[in-house]
């Protein structure tokens, strides 16, 4: 069995252990949380509680898929589509070993920025159709949020980008053979590391949806199978958001030889999911204006320095 | 190659009619983004796949996010689309047609000349950006100066 780039076989593949895997995230983020909370989480169905995911996934299936109404019912059902085709879609560029992947794009991470931008459609057109005064404001903080993180993701690229000399991410990959970009864009990383949080607006900056203040934001009016594709995005946009910092950050599938390249991208991938869940469990979430301000007072800034700094040594050692 | 061309230009042609003939603005809008994402295609198509991606960044992503912001604070109800559905009347049609027809003719006119099938070479983000530091740098720098003064005059206003 030979897996081509871009093969049908290929894009199954991916796609089924994408969703998997995200899938799984839900057992898997509520038993890290029980363990850094020294509590169990949930350990009844299953070995472990692993089958958790399939009672979750029978109960998401069988409930009532409610869709009021005065919500807009057009947008109401596109929104929860957007955030799983664009996400889905984003992992079409990402390379997962040497022969391994779906496109082989000479503009790889600027077609992840274009689908991350387009992702804030899904929250937006959620709030705004649900006619709902909670929903519509947490889809003006999710609309504010990601249009500002947006930016300061792209600009942390472009250091990675100007080193490699390229915007395909499998040649990314490949520059990275002898040094993981980590260690001269560490600022780029940190930056990207939170626009990362930020984009995928999970706990500490899941202010769209901070049940606490605005119900549960966007998605108040959703139920059933909708509500779902919401969660299960929500998961995607974590993997999504750990492949891309592995491809960027930390050498792709490059590791010792001992184990095959894909085990070093799961490995790799897997330790930032558990940290952005390690972040969920440690750190509280900041008010909405604390959040905008630290992003354009301080990671703007921070982000243009790093590129200037990043484009005098490029230009020096040529 | 080619029949992603047409079909992505029949997406882009129908989409933007839904967006005129659309009284409900957010519908109208959503019309308005698949249209840009079908001309980002139809870019992609002609070998500049830098300019289809900006495209879909910045049309799709960014200026249309603003546009549902502002629609999302203004809370449209249903009286704008009662208003919309008066000014959609068939008179309205007359002189845009006309204006429309005259400049289809024009451009078929112009495309009668050209020679040139599909199969164009790609242009990629280096030659691009090689143009855009090189020969046309004057037009980009302007530009930049006319982006700041934007900022700076929203700023202004916001201030008050």
């Amino acid at each position: 069995m030979t897996l081509e780039i871009g093969s049908a076989l290929t894009i199954g593949l991916i796609l089924g252990t994408v969703i998997g895997v995200a899938a799984m995230l839900i057992w898997v983020e509520r038993r890290l949380l029980g363990f850094w909370q020294d509590r169990l989480g949930p350990n009844r169905v299953g070995p472990f509680g692993l089958f958790q995911v399939v009672a979750d996934m029978i109960k998401i299936f069988t409930k009532e898929d409610w869709t009021p109404p005065f919500a807009d019912k057009f947008s109401f059902v596109l929104a929860p589509a957007i955030i799983m085709t664009v996400i889905l879609l984003s992992f079409a560029v990402v390379p997962f070993a040497p022969n391994l992947g779906i496109v082989d794009s000479n503009i790889g991470v600027l077609f992840v920025l274009a689908m991350a931008s387009l992702g804030a459609y899904s929250v937006m057109l959620g709030g705004l159709s649900s006619d709902n005064k909670y929903a519509l404001l947490g889809s003006l903080r999710a609309a504010a949020q990601m249009v500002s993180y947006e930016v300061f993701m792209g600009i942390s690229l472009l250091g990675v980008v100007a080193l490699s000399g390229s915007f395909n991410l499998r040649e990314i990959v490949l520059a990275q053979e002898d040094m993981w970009y980590v260690l001269p864009q560490f600022v780029g990383f940190v930056i990207f590391l939170i626009a990362g949080v930020a984009e995928s607006h999970r706990l500490p900056f899941d202010i769209p949806e901070a049940e606490q203040e605005i119900c549960a934001g966007y998605h108040t009016e959703y139920s059933g199978m909708k509500f779902g594709m919401f969660f299960v995005g929500e998961y995607l946009g974590l993997v999504l958001i750990s492949s891309l910092i592995t491809v960027l950050f930390f050498g792709g599938w490059y590791g010792p030889a001992f184990l095959p390249p894909v085990f070093w991208f799961a490995i790799k991938a897997f330790a930032f999911i558990a940290f952005f869940i390690l972040l969920r469990a440690a750190i509280p979430r900041p008010r909405y204006d604390q959040l905008m301000s630290y992003g354009w007072l301080f990671l703007l800034p921070l982000s243009l320095i790093n590129l200037l700094v990043t484009g005098a040594i490029i230009l020096n050692s040529q | 190659m080619t029949i992603l061309f047409y079909l992505a230009s029949a997406i882009a042609i129908i989409s933007t009619l839904c967006v005129i003939l659309q009284t409900n603005i957010v519908h109208a809008l959503i019309y308005l983004i698949l249209s840009l994402l079908a001309v980002a295609v139809i870019f992609y198509v002609l070998g500049a796949p830098f300019a289809a991606v900006l495209e879909a960044i910045v049309y799709a992503g960014a200026i249309m996010v603003l546009f549902l912001f502002v629609i999302m604070m203004l809370n449209m109800g249903q009286h704008t689309r009662d208003q919309e559905k008066s000014w959609l009347s068939a008179r309205g049609w007359i002189a845009p047609g006309v204006m429309a027809g005259l400049l289809l003719v024009q451009l078929l006119s112009v495309f009668a000349q050209i020679d040139q099938d599909l199969s164009g070479q790609r242009i990629d983000v280096m030659a691009v950006s090689g143009l855009l530091f090189g020969p046309y740098v004057l037009a980009v720098e302007l530009a930049s100066i006319l982006l700041l003064a934007g900022l700076v005059s929203a700023y202004h206003l916001a201030k008050k």
